[in-house]
């Protein structure tokens, strides 16, 4: 493990460790994601009937493969804390960068509640189907799970991701087992897609209001670069770990629709009130190792979640108190641990608040929207980045192909997914607007007097062309 | 059994984020800020030859 202690005249310098791998970076990108294979995407399902879900599965496949490609190359340049913040404030400026800074805080404090909100109701759901009696009260459970996962981001990242690694895997493997389970080589014996499969029941306009639930296959893999000041390599294991986790999510999903929409009725798998469509899957395949296995998996999707969502939260809380975004306070780093202790110990109540009081539905749509509000400044970002820095003036870890053709088709995707989410949400779509207007109003009078700006741009490039 | 179950994860729970808390004052009590906020965004060794980070020592 190395030592990051570097003397800086009288004062020890302490900084967040370099010990993670590639293996962590997946870890911690797929273990935020994966949890919306077992549940959330199904609502797509509703809206525009099975193929609908299918379309909608893969036309924010592309928008994500996007994110990926854009993210990995901007990432493996900046190795920093903060990730598309940290982005942001080198090739936009500070009310962008602040702006990005709160939506990944949201986006990542928000699903960390709706996670550990699911870890309760299925210990309800499970206890009551595998035996027969069920706890009266969910929210001991939401509690213990995020007292646990905060433990284990308070004392090391490293720990942190292994464990992530390992439950996340355990869960993408539960996916393959229930995969193999319903003799897909066997059409008709279990899996019954002749008789299932319909029309669009609503048409193409069914299709678009479903790509805002397609988001939940995906939604959370640009977390990857919140670890990019703790990997060892950032150049290397970005990258890797990045395309990696997105191509897992994508055979992952296609693997869920196949199998959801196989066994369950379109109607039933997209109703309101079906939490985990594939538990309910295993449930009814008749095998009690498979029930059990795929409870396991859902169960530890959700705790892998949540686990990762903490450690991307308080990075970004973390970075942008140490720019002095928000108060200096928040970018204190343990002195043992090499965490940032203090973000982590402020975010996690609000996650638990959230947790507790706030309908899953909600927490999610604020969780999706600051993500989507994330992606949207992606291809600007891109933009800026190629023509402030072009190809061979700096270093590149990871260099994306087609440019500009991936930032345009993420910007259009996202435009696209916008008036979905309009259809179905649009008080909460313009509530949040609402909010980043008034924060940003507050940054510009209040807080970026505090700002250092010359202090912020600390990657060893040169002069952006055309300065 | 539920009931009881449900009273240990509170227990669990408390001792947990008691544990955080304390470590936490002691943390604050026994480092002063300047060393607690010294840390600095670094760079990676891709870039070693590029020179090195503001207020870096590598």
């Amino acid at each position: 493990m190395s030592e990051q202690v570097a003397v800086q005249g009288q004062t020890k310098q302490i900084n967040l460790l370099k010990v993670l791998g590639p293996v962590h970076v997946w870890a911690l990108g797929v273990g935020i994601v994966l949890v919306g294979e077992f549940m959330g995407w199904n609502y797509g399902v509703g809206k525009g009937g099975a193929f609908g879900a299918l379309i909608s599965c893969w036309v924010i496949g592309l928008l994500y493969t996007c994110v990926a490609m854009i993210d990995s190359e901007i990432t493996s340049t900046v190795a920093a804390a903060g990730g598309q913040y940290a982005q942001a404030k080198h090739t936009i400026g500070p009310l962008m960068a602040f702006n990005v800074g709160l939506y990944l805080v949201f986006a990542y404090t928000m699903l960390e509640a709706g996670d550990v909100q699911v870890v309760g109701f299925l210990i309800q759901i499970g206890a009551t189907d595998l035996l027969g009696t069920a706890p009266t009260h969910w929210e001991p459970w939401v509690v213990l799970s995020l007292a646990i996962l905060a433990l284990l981001n308070y004392r090391g990242v490293f720990m942190t991701l292994t464990v992530n690694f390992w439950i996340t895997f355990i869960a993408f493997l539960s996916i393959i087992v229930l995969f193999f389970g319903v003799k897909p080589w066997s059409p008709g014996e279990i899996l019954l897609h002749k008789d299932l499969l319909t029309d669009l029941p609503y048409g193409w306009l069914g299709v678009f209001a479903a790509l805002h639930f397609g988001i939940w296959f995906y939604l959370g893999i640009e977390g990857t670069c919140q670890a990019a000041e703790e990997v060892r390599s950032p150049g290397r294991a970005l990258p890797l770990g990045t395309i990696t986790g997105i191509i897992t999510l994508l055979i992952a999903a296609a693997l869920t629709w196949y199998v959801a929409v196989g066994l369950l009725p379109w109607e039933y798998v997209g109703w309101d009130l079906e939490l985990a469509p594939l538990y309910d899957v295993a449930k009814i395949s008749g095998s009690k190792f498979l029930h059990i296995f795929l409870f396991i998996g859902t169960l530890f999707s959700a705790i892998a979640s949540a686990n990762g969502c903490i450690n991307d939260a308080a990075r970004a809380w973390f970075s942008m108190g140490r720019d002095r975004y928000l108060p200096a306070w928040f970018a204190a780093v343990h002195p043992k641990y090499r965490t940032p202790f203090r973000s982590i110990i402020f975010l996690i109540p609000i996650g638990i608040i959230f947790a507790i009081y706030v309908p899953l539905a909600q927490v999610i749509t604020f969780s999706i929207l600051s993500g989507l509000l994330n992606y949207t400044f992606m291809p600007i970002n891109m933009w800026k980045f190629r023509k402030m820095w072009p190809l061979g003036s700096i270093k590149r870890g990871f260099i994306h192909p087609f440019h500009p053709l991936p930032a345009i088709v993420l910007l259009v995707l996202c435009i696209a997914t916008f008036f979905a989410i309009y259809l179905g949400y649009g008080n909460q779509l313009l509530a949040m607007m609402l909010f980043y207007i008034v924060a940003s109003l507050w940054f510009v009078v209040f807080r970026y007097k505090y700002v250092r700006r010359g202090d912020q741009f600390t990657m060893p490039w040169p002069k952006p062309l055309g300065y | 059994m539920w009931a009881s179950l449900g009273w240990i994860s509170w227990a669990v729970s408390a001792v947990l984020i008691l544990w955080m808390v304390w470590d936490f004052l002691k943390v604050n009590r026994s480092f002063g800020e300047d060393v607690l906020l010294s840390s600095r965004e670094g760079v990676d060794e891709l870039f070693a030859d590029s020179g090195k980070a503001r207020g870096t020592e590598r």
